[in-house]
């Protein structure tokens, strides 16, 4: 693998940005399925296979993002905690609310491992999407 | 900052790099007021006040949607008129405000109202206007998706290229042209959103 760097607005990266908007309209739909049911007793077939599905894409991303070489790690870093602590507050916010509900423990587990998704989804696609135009 | 002197000499406008003002991407000084918006939301769910949720939800809602109208109809088809120097100049101010403003008012609105359809019975697949409810769901999702996965991205990434010493124009360029589209998007499924929410509350 070669390590000069093209410019930063031609070079070719994978498609991280992608994925992590991919992931982020799966969780929507589970999110959006679960919401459509609750308060009552449903499937959690559904939910359960996005959940996994969307956690596969996310692993898949950190593994494309980690091959990059070379990259604006300390600009990723650097977008990536601040994202993550905002949207810690969001996630933060959801949970207590459904919790608050006494959402059933089943739905409960599966919506929060979709927040969990989100918190790592989206602090990467917004860090991604700033530090692949910095320097390296 | 770029050098004004440097910028503008010789050039005819729109020409050579833009002169950057100095700004802030995350606005400091904007933190505590989303600090208590947040605190305040707290309150109103853990006491289970309607009148409360009911102003979080409507004032956040209300903002929501007419800022998302705003933007994508008025501000963005002039800020895609507008020179890249002047451009430049509305955005170091505009967009850092927008990245506090917005993720606030949507968990102001969205937390509040799924509290407030809890406590009205509004959740209940008996409700006469549940598939109201569940359009509503799917509105905001496909809002959420295009607000989170594309406009707040483009935004930031214009906000950290405007930092650097020689910030690439062609690059901004591309980049606002995305976050005006994507504003122009959210705007009018805004409009669905305010159908969906007068059929609800009639």
């Amino acid at each position: 693998m070669s390590t000069v760097a093209a410019p930063a607005t031609t070079r070719k990266l994978p498609p991280v940005a992608e994925l992590a908007v991919l992931t982020i309209a799966l969780t929507v739909v589970g999110g959006v399925y679960m919401a459509s049911h609750l308060p009552k007793h449903f499937s959690l077939a559904f939910p359960i296979a996005d959940v996994v599905v969307c956690a596969a894409l996310v692993a898949t991303n950190v593994v494309l993002l980690a091959r990059v070489r070379p990259f604006a790690w300390r600009t990723f870093f650097l977008v990536g905690k601040w994202a993550l602590a905002a949207y810690a507050v969001i996630s933060g916010m959801l949970v207590y609310a459904f919790a608050r509900d006494h959402t059933p423990a089943g739905p409960m587990t599966v919506l929060a491992l979709m927040l969990v998704i989100w918190a790592v989804d989206i602090p990467t696609l917004l860090a991604f999407s700033v530090a692949r135009y910095a320097a390296p | 900052m770029v050098d004004v002197a440097e910028a503008v000499a010789g050039a005819p406008p729109g020409v050579g790099p833009p002169v950057v003002p100095d700004f802030q991407i995350v606005p400091v000084r904007g933190l505590p007021l989303v600090g208590a918006a947040i605190i305040g939301l707290v309150v109103a769910i853990a006491g289970d006040w309607k009148w409360a949720l009911d102003f979080f939800h409507v004032v956040g809602g209300g903002m929501w949607t007419g800022i998302d109208l705003f933007v994508g109809f008025i501000i963005g088809p002039i800020l895609g008129r507008l020179s890249l120097q002047a451009r430049v100049e509305f955005s170091t101010r505009f967009m850092p405000k927008m990245l506090l403003l917005m993720p606030t008012l949507v968990t102001m609105t969205l937390a509040a109202g799924w509290q407030l359809a809890r406590k009205l019975g509004n959740l209940n697949a008996g409700y006469g206007r549940h598939g109201w409810l569940v359009g509503s769901y799917i509105v905001v999702g496909v809002m959420a998706v295009i607000a989170i996965g594309l406009l707040e991205p483009a935004n930031l990434a214009v906000l950290f290229e405007l930092k650097k010493p020689k910030p690439d124009p062609e690059l901004i360029g591309r980049l606002m042209k995305r976050f005006i589209y994507t504003a122009g998007i959210t705007g009018a499924m805004q409009v669905a959103t305010l159908v969906i929410m007068t059929r609800i509350a009639t």
